[in-house]
């Protein structure tokens, strides 16, 4: 076990380093002079000058590199070029917010994913596992920028119940906060029921036909207590490590649903660096959760080894 | 206790009553005048920075921080007269000392924006406390209205100094509303100045700028109440907002233009394509459109048609260059002439949807000329890297617009122009241009304008197709608002009833 | 159908899956509609009443009626038409870029699987730094890189979902590994690509099909989440993404512009949905 634990820790630094220069890679290959770019619509030569300085751009890529990754390592992400804020700033101010989006998110994926799952395990087959199927799944077969703005014109315009857009911080006033990210986790949330009902329904037919339900339903118990109390227990931490890989996913829905509600989280982060070519947010942003992730999956690697007996032998 | 809480309800119900939200269609860049690089800067710019002149409804130069100018006899100095008992929000005195160090910092900074603009600016005087003389090395024309935009933009020297490039986080200005926090990509809070020298036209504790990208959602958000006002509301929007008592809709003739750049030198990609390579081709492309046509389908009607870089209506206009009606009959001929019947060429277009759509109606409009124009659709940020160097055929390309017209064309069709994209140069253009600056007489000015709409209507570098309207929306309750040409959201006045 | 039940009366395993995936409503409707969608995009040129591209001045946003059944489009271009000659770019999008995931990621799964040591740690961590970007920015990336089209878009997309299939491969590759029959193949002298292709591939064919079929849906998805973002397939060519993209400015004049497009994104990616999930159903051994 603490062989195992080590090898996965030791595989932590040379993915980063692949993440580092994927990222790396990925933003200074995009096409055209991110001077020009930056310096807006009067392109302004002594700004161009300016920016290519700031940049390091005359100089080679592995050294912009090396630059980029020796202040990393310091812990300085960088600057954004377009609002001048420091890169770790940006993330830190977003950070809650995105935390926050991803765990309602997570909730609803929960309720309707297991929900959806159960009954589809436990009716097999049937018109009701059909049903759940399609509910689970439909959250998945829109795209959510899509399904975002239904909700909008839907929730905001036609009913007023909800606001359109926008963030409050729920320090400064809970119910708004909710209001306002109520939507937004939902769409998000409906992505993922769909993966998070797979697994419980695979999971839940697995532990329905194992030795110790079968022992359950003999002693004559209640069949919801069976499903319910005994089955979903068992079913339910597969069910969570598998889930807190969708963590990936969750972010990568974020980037457009955070577009769409104008939630200010990494999401909306990204794309728009991306776009401006601001390099810095986009690779600090990208490797921040990148860890995260790799952090998640580390976790749920060894709460899974540590459930699963047949691994630890 | 029961008229303390009623009182206190009283005072949140009035105090939310005293927020002005405004809805942005993008997110600023960085809140600095000198290093500013973005038109929806200049909104936020509005509320906080106060600038030496302002522009009117009829752009005209209009006083704000400086209350009069006279330039000397030989207009290579100007004497500005500034306003007394302005402080910027620090508590700092705005002086002359304050405007002459504000003018360096435009002019020396590292990375400043505005270098390009200030560049006939030899060096800056202060004669005594209220008066500045800013001494130039050639007359330049343009110089008061540079003074209504960023460069007129006086921050706090005090404040500049102790935060040299990062004044932008913590900008520290002169205008009503005093900078409070920005959450980027959320929204930008401003509060209320005590001592703006014009409080008296203020009428509102906070203004609240929030970016949101998308127009519906920014639609919808003034729709359900969460914003009093919204900016480039877009054009299919309006009729069901006029129809809405709630919300009214302001609507104004941009100082801009929307126009299509043609590569006629910048790169060897002009001589080898028959649109950058022959003036008939050109002018069989531009008799296949119909301007009215495409500012009734692209831009549902929202756009005033033009083919100068100021619109008819503006008094620089050369009236000896009249807009073009279309004529397919005259194009096809003319490319006969030219010995290409079916010119095809490469239209880059950015990926926004206002380029997208008048990229393709020009696509199948030009069709019935014979032109075989196939849309090639780029990124924004690559579609200027592409044009800088010259790698393009055309290009739909915007110009958010300058109060003075110098703006909209020494900068394009100037030999050294920095966004001299279609690699256009005369030399007598060149020497138009020059008078067009040097000269302080209108008439004047007019008149090299009148003869450089000519030649450019007649070599057609950039085929300019209409003005857009700006257009904003906004609560019905909200008074007070002034629709001047260049865009911007003028916090003085406006009062929500 | 008499045809099929005597001949399953053999029962051998793919006739079993077969019979139990012909059970599955779920997926049969789920091919049902698929195979519409590939009809729609094959005779599109002969069914569509309008030319795609053909603008109309006069029929700008005009509402469904006799002239444009499902309305038209901010040009003035049939939606219906549109729709249907758009069947081909959403089923390329996401066929072509599941086909360059499986293309790249199988082989170099397999490889990590079966070379195992120094080879599987380098392309395990590779794989692993590309599953820890968030698939929109890693696709987003890309196809601004390469240019906004519908074929960079599917090959971002495409280059985006490999990962998955390395890892998917690499995993039945080493629980095949360790079966007996491989074993035995070893020790008779096979060369090892014989073993790969005999042995093991088709091993691994019956989840790497349940996968594919997910990541199409998947990829539609991608697709017109990239249009979106103005990085799909370009106009005036229709695609359903790009016309959802048009459309979302006018909800509210003109709401058949979304309505048609939206509802058939839904339709065909919820049908590659049933269709995998019922295939997976089907083809694993330990569902019943």
């Amino acid at each position: 076990m603490g062989k195992y634990l080590l090898q996965r820790l030791a595989s932590i630094i040379p993915t980063l380093f692949f993440v580092s220069v994927l990222i790396f890679g990925l933003q200074q290959l995009l096409p055209g002079d991110p001077a020009i770019a930056l310096a807006g619509e009067d392109r302004d030569p002594n700004v161009v000058a300016y920016l290519r300085a700031k940049f390091h751009l005359d100089e080679p890529l592995p050294l912009r590199y090396w630059y980029w990754l020796s202040g990393v390592l310091q812990g300085d992400l960088g600057e954004s070029v377009r609002i001048q804020k420091p890169v770790l700033e940006l993330i830190l101010e977003k950070l809650p917010v995105t935390i926050q989006l991803a765990a309602m998110a997570m909730l609803i994926a929960l309720a309707i994913g297991i929900t959806a799952g159960v009954i589809s395990a436990v009716k097999k087959d049937t018109a009701w596992d059909y049903a759940a199927n399609v509910f689970a799944l439909w959250g998945l077969s829109t795209p959510n920028f899509w399904l975002g703005i239904l909700l909008i014109l839907l929730f905001a315009v036609q009913l007023g119940w909800l606001p359109a857009s926008g963030y409050v911080s729920p320090f400064e006033d809970l119910k708004a906060n909710l209001a306002a990210m109520i939507m937004p986790a939902f769409v998000l949330g409906n992505a993922i029921a769909a993966v998070l009902m797979r697994h419980t329904r695979s999971a839940m037919l697995q532990v329905l036909s194992s030795d110790y339900v079968r022992t359950a339903r003999a002693k004559g118990l209640n069949e919801r207590v069976v499903v319910l109390r005994h089955a979903l227990r068992n079913a339910l931490i597969p069910i969570i490590t598998l889930g807190a890989l969708e963590f990936g996913t969750l972010l990568s829905g974020a980037v457009l649903t955070e577009q769409v509600f104008s939630i200010p989280g990494f999401g909306k982060l990204i794309v728009d660096a991306v776009f401006n070519r601001d390099y810095s947010v986009v690779q600090g942003v990208v490797l921040f959760t990148a860890s995260v992730y790799i952090t998640l999956n580390l976790l749920a690697d060894l709460a899974y080894f540590l459930v699963n007996p047949r691994m630890r032998g | 206790m029961k008229r303390l809480a009623l009182a206190l309800l009283f005072l949140a119900t009035s105090a939310n009553s005293q927020t002005l939200r405004i809805g942005l269609a993008e997110d600023p860049d960085i809140l600095d005048p000198t290093m500013a690089r973005t038109f929806v800067g200049r909104i936020v710019f509005a509320g906080l920075c106060d600038k030496l002149f302002d522009l009117d409804e009829k752009l005209n130069i209009v006083p704000q921080l400086a209350t009069s100018y006279q330039w000397s006899g030989d207009n290579l100095s100007l004497v500005i007269k500034l306003r007394s008992g302005v402080t910027f929000h620090d508590g700092e005195k705005m002086d002359a000392a304050a405007v002459k160090y504000n003018l360096e910092r435009h002019k020396n900074m590292k990375g400043s924006n505005r270098r390009g603009e200030l560049a006939v600016v030899s060096s800056v005087d202060a004669l005594d406390p209220s008066t500045v003389r800013i001494n130039l090395a050639t007359p330049f024309a343009p110089l008061l209205a540079v003074l209504t935009d960023r460069s007129g933009m006086m921050v706090s020297p005090k404040a500049a100094e102790a935060a040299g490039e990062k004044f932008g986080a913590n900008p520290v200005c002169s205008g009503p509303f005093r900078f409070v926090e920005r959450v980027a990509q959320d929204r930008m809070v401003l509060e209320r100045f005590p001592n703006y020298w014009n409080k008296g036209q203020i009428h509102f504790e906070r203004i609240v700028y929030q970016p949101i990208v998308d127009a519906t959602v920014r639609l919808a958000n003034l729709r359900s109440g969460q914003l009093d006002f919204i900016e480039r509301v877009a054009p299919s929007d309006i009729p069901s907002l006029r129809s809405d008592g709630r919300f009214k809709v302001a609507r104004i003739v941009e100082i801009g233009y929307q126009g299509i750049t043609i590569n006629v030198g910048k790169s060897d990609m002009a001589q080898k394509n028959p649109l950058g390579r022959d003036a008939r081709v050109r002018e069989a492309f531009e008799l296949s459109l119909d301007r009215d046509a495409i500012v009734k389908v692209a831009m549902d009607g929202e756009a005033q048609p033009g083919n100068q870089w100021v619109a008819p209506s503006n008094q620089y206009y050369g009236k000896s260059a009249p807009l073009p009606g279309r004529n397919v009959e005259r194009a096809k001929q003319l490319l006969r002439e030219a010995g290409v019947p079916n010119p095809s060429f490469t239209l880059m277009t950015p990926t926004t949807s206002d380029a997208q759509r008048i990229a393709q109606v020009v696509q199948a409009m030009a069709k019935d000329a014979g032109f075989d124009i196939k849309i090639h659709s780029t990124e924004f940020a690559t579609s200027l890297n592409l044009a800088d160097k010259g790698q393009f055929e055309a290009y739909v390309l915007a110009w958010s617009g300058r109060a003075d017209p110098d703006g909209n064309l020494h900068t394009m069709l100037a030999c050294k122009g920095p966004t001299n994209y279609a690699g256009y140069c005369r030399e007598d253009v060149e020497s138009l241009i020059s008078q067009s600056r040097t000269s302080l007489e209108p008439a004047q000015r007019a008149a090299a304008y009148d003869k450089i709409a000519v030649q450019v209507a007649r070599d057609r570098p950039i085929v300019y197709l209409f003005h857009r309207h700006w257009l904003w929306a906004h609560n019905a309750k909200l008074s007070g608002l002034r629709t001047v040409p260049d865009g911007m959201v003028r916090v003085q006045g406006l009062k929500m009833n | 159908m008499a045809a099929v039940v005597s001949a399953a009366m053999e029962l051998t395993p793919r006739r079993r899956a077969a019979r139990r995936l012909l059970r599955r409503g779920g997926a049969m409707f789920g091919l049902a509609v698929v195979l519409f969608f590939v009809l729609v995009a094959l005779f599109a040129p002969w069914i569509a009443p309008h030319d795609p591209l053909a603008t109309s001045w006069n029929a700008v946003r005009q509402a469904p009626g006799a002239a444009y059944l499902f309305g038209a489009d901010e040009l003035g271009r049939d939606v219906l038409s549109r729709i249907l000659w758009g069947t081909r770019a959403s089923l390329l999008a996401g066929v072509v870029s599941v086909c360059i995931s499986v293309a790249f990621g199988v082989p170099i799964g397999m490889l990590a699987g079966y070379l195992g040591r120094w080879v599987d740690a380098l392309i395990s961590r590779i794989t692993d730094a590309m599953l820890a970007c968030p698939f929109l920015i890693l696709a987003i990336a890309l196809a601004a890189f390469l240019g906004p089209s519908l074929t960079n878009a599917m090959i971002a997309i495409g280059i985006s979902a490999t990962p998955v299939f390395i890892r998917l491969t690499r995993a039945q590759v080493l629980s095949a590994k360790s079966e007996d029959y491989v074993e035995a193949a070893r020790a008779l002298g096979n060369p090892h690509l014989r073993i790969a292709l005999r042995h093991i591939f088709p091993n691994i064919l019956a989840p790497l099909i349940v996968q594919a079929t997910l990541a199409i849906a998947a990829a539609v998805i991608a697709e017109a989440s990239l249009s979106f973002l103005g990085l799909g397939q370009q106009p005036p060519a229709p695609s359903w993404g790009s016309m959802l993209n048009t459309a979302r400015n006018y909800v509210d004049q003109a709401p058949w512009m979304a309505i048609w497009p939206g509802l058939s994104i839904f339709l065909l990616v919820l049908s590659f949905n049933l269709l995998g999930d019922g295939l997976r159903d089907a083809l694993d051994p330990r569902h019943k």
